[in-house]
């Protein structure tokens, strides 16, 4: 597998402002040490409730939020340490496509304005060839060309989703960061829009970043999944595996937590007790011992070592003293 | 189920003016919830889940709204139709609601225990000091830590979880026999959602409420409520039983809803099943079934006639479909 996208112990603290001097009090570390790879072609899914720093980790990859420490590395080259000049250059390889569809498309215009603006801005092809190239990407993600002259309000949010992905196509990039896609959408028309990302995956061989609190929805369209607590990667695993043979006790609780469609299931819920700490001030030790059912001594004190606890060829990684 | 409903709703329509013209956004839709029973309300955006749960409250904003037809009856009151200074006796004291943003249900400039000793006061007739009490009783009761020190702080200095436990809470305070709960676990992470979903079942089976969840998730159902109407387009298109709704689905749309879920632990990444198409506008209905346009077991008669609930009154599902599953 080649490698397309290499994070390493990538940092995103914001800092926080207070006193009469407006003196930097604090950070949050909305982002603290993450690494991974992405292979060409292939889907991460990196899930955590809200605060956990995933779309933060999202738009850190992108160098739309400036990271403040580590290295984002695509296609072998630093883009940390990118010039302006070349950064342009870059974002060619890689989109965003965002949550909500309402705001994410201008409503002054039109479809095809929407889609050619990535062509226009980075002039690729004639006017004529762009417009072509408008026309085959309605299609690829299944509306009609008769659409092209509309705005955004004439449609449902699953189609303006669909107008969403086929700007973020127009470049053919290699790396597409999907932060929560099909959250605002109706379950009927989520999973149109969870098959077209699985096929637009598989015939164009695009990698995909999928942002999104849905366990469910994260295991349909990953190849591995990530999962983040308060800025860090607590487990990481192949989709099958992490879902099968969960790990970490977050991972556990977060999974047992999905309600099921199945009356006849016999629950066995892990009910966490307390909430998320405030990401400005982290409890000491490993994030998730003040919640976690099965804490040690040791816990509150050291941060735990990622492990691999996978099989050879099937890395498992996991932040946990109990696997340490 | 032969005993008496504690709420019966009739043929209800509930029609709203816009720009475009009349829309009936609830069309003629009857059901019945019984005492110490949990009846889910799902269904996705438009379908009319959240009108059906407002008329009940007597909160359908009027104009542009307006509860066109049927009857609402509660505990043997005609609910149609009641002055507003009446129902004020009844919203908040016998019905008692909570809805999904609870941060909208909450005053932020007054404390939590200010706000609920209010209701107190005002519904039982409490003293300052027993409503101050009964209100610490009652945050420890829906599983907030520390209620004593809680009960001082303002709504922004709380969690989501927390909130909404204390919109909870306000809902409890004046024993209700029947809550209308909005989607009231959708804002919320997971985790924090089996806390609070949790709650809400023991506190219903504790305090024999009946209660009416509004949602649009088919997991919460299954795992909260005895029986659940499925709406589409204004309409209902099943009504059953939890374990016939999930066992034995019968009406294309809940089959449908139900494929279109992806599932935890299912491994393979295949397709999910796909309901086509889109709901239809309200402004232009089709005169049929208003699920044809979508459904695999179309026939002629399916674009001709809307179809009506089967069955008896009491049998365990029923389905708007004439080619149902």
């Amino acid at each position: 597998m080649e490698t397309l996208l290499e994070v390493r112990n990538l940092e995103k603290h914001f800092p926080v402002r207070g006193g009469l001097l407006r003196r930097v009090v604090a950070h949050v570390k909305a982002v603290d040490g993450v690494s991974f790879t992405l292979g060409t072609g292939r889907t991460l899914g990196l899930v955590g409730e809200s605060g956990c720093g995933k779309s933060t980790l999202g738009r850190a990859i992108l160098q739309l939020q400036k990271p403040t420490g580590g290295q984002v590395i695509l296609e072998g080259e630093d883009l940390t340490a990118a010039s302006p000049e070349r950064m342009l250059e870059m974002r060619r390889e890689m989109q965003i496509i965002f949550q909500d569809p309402f705001a994410s498309l201008s409503p002054r215009r039109t479809v095809a304005q929407t889609i050619r603006e990535p062509l226009d801005v980075h002039r690729i092809g004639t006017p004529a060839e762009r417009n072509r190239k408008v026309e085959e990407l309605l299609q690829v993600v299944g509306m009609r060309t008769a659409v092209l002259d509309r705005y955004p309000h004439e449609f449902s949010g699953g189609q303006r989703q669909r107008i969403g992905i086929a700007r973020a196509l127009a470049l053919n990039p290699k790396l597409i960061v999907a932060d929560e896609p099909v959250s605002a959408l109706d379950v009927s028309v989520r999973a149109q829009v969870l098959n077209l990302i699985a096929r637009l995956q598989r015939e164009h061989g695009i990698a995909f970043l999928f942002i999104s609190h849905d366990l469910s929805v994260v295991e349909h369209v990953s190849d591995e999944v990530g999962v983040m607590y308060l800025g860090k990667m607590v487990e990481m695993a192949p989709a099958k595996e992490i879902y099968r043979d969960p790990r970490h006790p977050y991972t556990q609780a977060l999974l047992s937590a999905v309600p099921v469609p199945d009356p006849q299931r016999k629950s066995k819920r892990i009910v966490l007790t307390g909430d998320v700490p405030s990401p400005m001030n982290p409890p000491p030790g490993c994030p998730f011992h003040q919640r976690c059912p099965k804490a040690m001594d040791v816990c509150s004190r050291v941060v735990p070592p990622v492990v691999d606890v996978g099989g050879p060829g099937q890395p498992h990684r996991v932040a946990c003293h109990l696997h340490a | 189920m032969s005993r008496q409903p504690l709420l019966e709703v009739r043929d209800l329509v509930v029609e709203f003016s816009t720009e475009n013209g009349k829309v009936r956004a609830v069309d003629r839709v009857s059901f019945e919830v019984f005492p110490n029973e949990t009846l889910g309300l799902v269904g996705e955006s438009g379908c009319g889940k959240t009108v059906t749960g407002l008329a009940i409250l007597g909160l359908i904003p009027s104009p542009p709204g307006r509860i066109a037809g049927g009857s609402i009856r509660f505990d043997g009151r005609e609910l149609v139709g009641l002055p507003e200074a009446e129902f004020r006796g009844i919203r908040g004291r016998d019905v008692a609601m909570i809805f999904q943003e609870p941060m909208t249900a909450l005053n932020p400039v007054f404390t939590v225990g200010n706000q609920m000793i209010d209701v107190l006061r005002r519904y039982k007739g409490l003293t300052k000091r027993q409503a101050r009490a009964a209100a610490v009783e009652l945050l420890a009761k829906v599983g907030i830590p520390a209620p004593d020190k809680r009960v001082d702080e303002y709504p922004h200095q709380l969690s989501g979880g927390m909130r909404q436990r204390v919109v909870i809470a306000m809902a409890l305070s004046c024993d209700p026999k029947l809550i209308v709960a909005d989607e009231p676990t959708t804002a919320l992470d997971v985790t924090t959602q089996a806390q609070v979903l949790e709650q809400i079942v023991k506190l219903q089976q504790e305090f024999h409420m009946a209660m009416i969840l509004v949602t649009h998730d088919l997991g919460v159902v299954a795992e909260t409520c005895h029986r659940a109407i499925v709406m589409y387009c204004g309409r209902i298109a099943e009504k059953a039983e939890i374990g016939p709704l999930f066992g034995q689905p019968r009406h294309p749309y809940t089959v449908g809803l139900l494929q279109s879920i992806p599932r935890v632990g299912h491994g393979e990444r295949e397709d999910l099943a796909v309901i086509p198409g889109m709901v239809p506008d309200l402004l232009h209905l089709p005169r049929g079934c208003r699920f044809a346009d979508r459904c695999s077991r179309r026939k002629a008669r399916c674009d001709e006639e809307l179809p009506e609930l089967d069955g008896r009154a009491d049998s365990p599902s029923r389905v708007a479909c004439f080619h149902p599953y």
